[in-house]
């Protein structure tokens, strides 16, 4: 199987006062295609940190990255946008939708900043508002959508340039328990179906069997969850 | 524009209250426009269809500038003009305050005398036929045929010429008789000249100072003053609506910050954003200037009637393109803010 994401030796320190404290402490991590990560641990424990690094919006001090078998470390702020356009999905906390876009649109957005439109481009977005359940809802803009809805359209949009990495930042924040756990099975469909490697950030440690393997962040240091 | 169209909707209050204000600073820029237009008709228009290119005034005293009121050069001083290398004709011309009347009621002219025959006379004037300005042809309704009183004696109206207004006044092209009733005036001489005119000679031989038509209009009276002071308020409009459209840029972009950091992590390049938000804002000036555009034209039509006033592509479309640019200029300055927001706050923990 293919590797979606290699992480080898990443280290991200901040400035903080005179000194700088260490997010990521030498992280190494492997996802391959197909297979769903969870990352749990305290807040400030720098799982955010890694999931900015693999999101090419953050630079590391140092430690390779590689994402789809491609050398990215280092990228310049424009060519790691276009990698993230074409190879990366994201799915923000409140899922962040943009308020003057339906639903479709949000998808449609996608397509469009890669310079794509028409029919093909609407075919694809109906058909992944279809797959996360969406189909009534096509036509609605974010503040129409209950929020279970809206995070399934974040994930639909992550879905539209076919990425071969999704990472997920604390999908149920905020989602009471039912529907978060629906969300977190959507995803691990998703990640089976579509062949993508996953990597989900959260705190919620009763998503975590829907997950292929979970690890553990401790003050920058990663290492597999202990059940 | 996908995006610009959809947010132009979503917030249309908005952007239908921004769009008002870039309307109502074209409504004033436009009639402003067309106003310093009409009143620089009024005030020059007899000066730049003078068929020659260059104008010879008498030279003025020191520390004054030459004026078409105050030269003194006298028609005499036309054959030596004549002769200088470089002039291929030169002509006298004498304005000077004076009255018509015309079928019982009087009205306060520019006579432009002129030897009948010369270069700068209308081709009907002759000794005992003038030919008269449109809009005192329209006030006075003369037509060709008319008789009217210039200082006690009669003359036909040849022609009715257009552009012929000076100082604020209707302008009639006389011969030199018609002088006689009145106290008299400037006199200048107008020149054709070729590639061979020296201005410095012809200064010195016939004393005499020598300007193009064009620039000439510096020394018609009251003219610089009063189109500078209209040219200056239609800057500060202008001034004026590039600020009011980067304020509002400026806090429409730092409110969709969120959007636009959401935008940037999921791969929008700042190219992108900023030629997106550039075409919202171009929607925005061409809208709202051209409403506010369409409107002044419609009242300046209605103006014209009564004040000077002139509707046409120069003082309508013309204004109204510069209005967009220097919108599009304060937009981009405010849109600079798009290339500093950083994708990562997309990211729950930076937020």
């Amino acid at each position: 199987m293919s590797t979606a994401l290699s992480l080898s030796d990443v280290t991200v320190t901040y400035p903080d006062g005179d000194r700088r404290l260490t997010a990521l402490d030498a992280v190494s991590l492997d996802v391959a295609a197909g297979e769903m990560v969870a990352v749990v641990g305290p807040s400030g424990s720098g799982k955010s940190t890694l999931l900015a690094v693999a999101g090419l919006l953050l630079t590391p001090d140092s430690g390779r990255l590689e994402i789809a078998g491609q050398d990215v470390t280092g990228l310049g702020r424009g060519r790691a946008a276009d990698v993230r356009r074409t190879s990366l999905g994201l799915v923000f906390q409140q899922s962040n939708l943009i308020a003057s876009l339906t639903a479709r649109e949000q998808l449609e957005m996608v397509a469009r900043l890669a310079g794509r439109h028409g029919a093909p481009v609407r075919a694809r977005a109906d058909e992944l508002l279809d797959a996360v359940g969406l189909t009534e809802a096509a036509d609605r803009r974010p503040h129409q959508l209950s929020g279970g809805q809206r995070q399934r359209v974040g994930i639909a949009r992550a879905l539209m340039n076919d990425p071969a990495l999704l990472l997920i930042d604390e999908p149920t924040s905020a989602l009471d328990h039912e529907r978060g756990a629906a969300v977190v099975d959507l995803l691990a469909r998703v990640t089976r179906e579509r062949a993508v490697g996953t990597v989900m950030v959260t705190h919620d440690r009763t998503t975590l069997d829907a997950t292929h393997r979970a690890m553990e962040m401790v003050d920058g240091r990663l290492a597999a969850l202990v059940p | 524009m996908f995006l610009a169209v959809r947010d132009l909707r979503f917030a249309k209050g908005r952007f239908a209250l921004m769009g008002a204000v870039v309307g109502l600073i074209s409504l004033l820029v436009v009639l402003l426009t067309g106003l310093t237009a009409g009143l620089s008709r009024q005030s020059i228009s007899a000066i730049t269809s003078l068929p020659g290119d260059r104008v010879a005034f008498s030279t003025p005293a020191a520390g004054e500038s030459a004026s078409y009121a105050s030269s003194r050069l006298s028609p005499s001083a036309r054959d030596t003009a004549a002769r200088q290398p470089g002039v291929t004709d030169a002509a006298s011309l004498t304005l000077a305050p004076g009255r018509v009347e015309a079928g019982g009621r009087q009205a306060a002219v520019t006579l432009f005398a002129a030897e009948p025959g010369s270069f700068v006379a209308p081709a009907g004037l002759s000794a005992d036929r003038v030919a008269v300005g449109e809009d005192l042809a329209r006030d006075q309704r003369l037509a060709t045929g008319d008789t009217v009183r210039i200082g006690g004696r009669s003359y036909a109206v040849a022609e009715v010429v257009p552009d012929a207004s000076y100082n604020h006044t209707p302008v009639v092209w006389a011969p030199p008789s018609a002088l006689a009733g009145t106290a008299g005036g400037g006199s200048v001489l107008v020149l054709r000249t070729g590639s061979g005119f020296d201005r410095d000679g012809f200064e010195w031989a016939v004393g005499a100072r020598v300007m193009t038509v064009g620039d000439s209009v510096s020394a018609v009276g009251s003219y610089t003053a009063e189109n500078g002071s209209l040219t200056l308020m239609r800057v500060l409009l202008m001034a004026v609506s590039a600020l009011v459209v980067g304020a509002f840029f400026t806090v429409w972009t730092i409110q969709r910050t969120p959007d636009l950091a959401v935008l940037k992590a999921i791969g929008a390049r700042t190219g992108y954003l900023v030629r997106d938000a550039l075409s919202q804002a171009l929607v925005l000036l061409v809208v709202g200037g051209g409403l506010g555009t369409m409107l002044a034209a419609a009242l300046g039509r209605l103006a014209a009637r009564s004040v000077p006033f002139v509707v046409d592509a120069s003082t309508t479309l013309v204004p109204l393109l510069m209005l967009v640019a220097v919108g599009l200029v304060g937009a981009a300055g405010a849109l600079r803010r798009i290339a500093t927001v950083d994708p990562i706050t997309a990211l729950g923990a930076a937020r």
